[in-house]
């Protein structure tokens, strides 16, 4: 048996101001840390589980959005017959061919614009996103000028709340609904009849269409199919991969920009670190040499002055995922520069980011301990008892 | 068994040099010196005499430049590292000037310390504990930390760490160097109790020429060389 742990976990007490402005400034490096993952798993989360792996987009082949995409009619009317489409009780094929543009809004605060994307929908697309429920209001008659605004966008844009009026294509649009579509980028979308938004907006081609598989095992056959066949222009991908891809250029920036800072500040920390178990060192010399004297090998005293340092490193990273966890009460909205609109998200805390959290603090109190360890490790025996 | 009468330490033709860049300092110049079971020994002389470093290679914490110490059946200068730290937790006890006790464990606690080193189970090491705290009179003050204690008090929790593991040789520098004379005297008196009942042999290095009477035996050091008083 070694030096017990109450050894090392008295001696960071005993300095208690000391242990907690190391941990403190550990504990903020583990805050920008977690707070960049939390970003990136909040973008992901919400835009991956706007779609459904049971659904299949369609749009033009090498476009990267719908906003980029179009659908030819005569193509649309091939692409609705094929046999892997699921049918709704109704009888009818749960398939919406939707047009996707993008417009100008005013932000309620700070008057700044920004883009909101407008979805011209079909009997079939509230079907096929089980994930959005009316909150508010009623969904838009078709054939009328009459929109449905996600609660993000209902909340953050002027003229998009229930009751209030928008002007875009040359026409006035009434709020007549509100939706919640979960932790989704649907939230942050307005919707209305497809066939009025097509007028409005002079376009005479589909933006993307979307549909349920009968069997969701049949995806593979039917996407070379599709995609081999010489009158079709288009790619099938399932929804959850479109979104997923719209997702992946804005996490792999957060993912840099939070590794960059992380990396930046956490040498900061690791030097601090190294200071504050240093002078532990220098102030406990004679206990060095005591506990040498009585039988304690080295690899005992270096393994204490380790456990010293990874308990400090673990008190910066459990302050750091306490003070990150309150991130989750904020939203935030950026561009998603995939589709060019504004795309709104939260924070979001999971097991495997407390987890790299944690590993990532130990990681700093192991390399800031690990000299001084060494140091107590090595010291001579007689040397040390002398500086009583 | 070793005979009763045979030397626990044999100490033969040591020497010992300090090195200061080129400069060779002598501390030790070919000691030979025997110290019987259950002896009381005390080493005396002026500063820099090197009794303090004769203690520590009869202790197995500085290494000679020549020479042998055997003690019980051990050379304990052919010992590597590891092993010389073995040795020490099984067979010598130590009691410093400023007692050395860490002071962020309770003195149950510090008296345990070299018990961590044997495969005594918890219980075992409880039933030891509390018996050598009741040897030094301190079963009372066994929850208390360092600071809590008065320095004769700490001396004696450090004293019970000393013999909890029932060391061959007990080394003491300057015990009694800290401490006024009431407490002196009573530390003088346990670790004369210590020789009488419980049987072992103390080594102990003092300026305290009253100390130095409780001993058996006074070794004098003057410049590396042995005496006998």
């Amino acid at each position: 048996m070694g030096i017990p742990y109450s050894y090392s976990f008295r001696n960071l007490w005993t300095r208690r101001l000391t242990t907690v402005l190391t941990a403190s400034g550990m504990g903020l490096v583990v805050f920008v840390f977690a707070a960049t993952l939390m970003l990136t798993e909040g973008l992901e989360k919400t835009l991956v589980e706007t779609g459904s792996s049971d659904n299949v987009v369609l749009l033009r082949k090498s476009a990267n959005s719908e906003v980029q995409s179009g659908v030819e009619r005569d193509q649309a009317s091939l692409l609705e017959s094929q046999p892997e489409i699921a049918i709704g009780a109704d009888g009818r094929p749960l398939l919406a061919k939707e047009l996707v543009v993008l417009i100008n809004l005013k932000k309620r605060v700070g008057d700044k614009p920004a883009n909101v994307i407008i979805r011209g929908i079909d009997a079939a697309s509230l079907k096929l996103r089980p994930a959005v429920r009316l909150k508010e209001g009623r969904m838009p008659r078709p054939g009328s000028a009459e929109v449905v605004a996600g609660e993000s966008v209902a909340q953050r844009f002027k003229g998009c709340g229930l009751g209030e009026t928008l002007r875009f294509g040359m026409r006035d649009w009434r709020v007549v609904g509100v939706f919640d579509a979960g932790a989704t980028g649907f939230s942050s979308e307005i919707w209305g009849d497809r066939d009025q938004m097509m007028q409005a907006f002079r376009r005479p081609v589909y933006s993307s269409m979307i549909f349920r598989l009968r069997d969701t095992g049949a995806f593979d056959a039917y996407k070379a199919r599709v995609e081999a066949d010489p009158r079709l222009t288009v790619e099938a991908k399932r929804e959850t991969q479109y979104y997923l891809d719209q997702s992946e250029a804005m996490a792999k920036f957060l993912r840099i920009l939070g590794l960059v800072l992380t990396v930046i500040f956490s040498i900061g920390a690791v030097i601090g670190a190294t200071i504050t178990m240093y002078a532990a060192v220098a102030n406990r010399v004679t206990e060095i040499g005591t506990l040498r004297a009585l039988g304690f090998q080295r690899k005992s005293i270096l393994a204490s002055f380790i456990i010293e340092a990874l308990l400090l490193g673990l008190c910066g990273g459990i302050l750091g995922i306490f003070a990150a966890s309150f991130m989750q009460l904020i939203t935030i909205s950026t561009m998603n520069w995939a589709s060019f609109s504004e795309l709104a998200f939260s924070f979001t805390l999971n097991f495997s980011i407390v987890w790299k959290s944690l590993l990532f603090s130990a990681v700093m109190g192991f390399v800031g301990g690990a000299l001084p360890a060494l140091r107590a490790s090595r010291m001579n025996i007689v040397e040390a008892l002398r500086a009583t | 068994m070793p005979e009763a009468s045979a030397p626990i330490v044999r100490i033969r033709n040591l020497s010992k040099a300090y090195r200061r860049g080129t400069q060779v300092i002598p501390v030790l110049t070919d000691i030979n010196f025997d110290i019987a079971r259950g002896e009381f020994v005390a080493l005396m002389g002026p500063s820099g005499s090197g009794k303090s470093t004769l203690l520590n290679l009869i202790a197995g914490i500085d290494s000679a430049d020549q020479g042998s110490i055997q003690v019980g059946d051990v050379e304990i200068t052919t010992l590597g590292e590891s092993d010389l730290a073995r040795w020490r937790a099984g067979s010598v006890g130590f009691i410093f000037q400023f007692y050395n006790l860490i002071p962020v464990l309770t003195a149950y606690e510090n008296v345990e310390l070299p018990l961590l080193l044997t495969h005594l189970s918890r219980r075992e090491r409880s039933e030891h504990v509390e018996a050598v705290l009741n040897v030094v009179g301190l079963a009372d003050r066994m929850d208390h930390y360092p600071s809590q204690l008065s320095g004769g008090q700490q001396q004696r929790v450090a004293i019970a760490r000393a013999i909890v593991t029932d060391p061959e040789i007990l080394v003491a520098d300057e015990p009694t160097g800290d401490l006024d004379r009431a407490s002196a005297e009573e530390i003088l008196q346990l670790m004369d109790r210590l020789v009488r009942e419980f049987g072992k042999t103390v080594i102990m290095v003092t300026h305290d020429p009253r100390a130095a009477e409780k001993a058996h035996l006074i070794r004098h050091l003057e410049k590396g060389e042995l005496s006998v008083t």
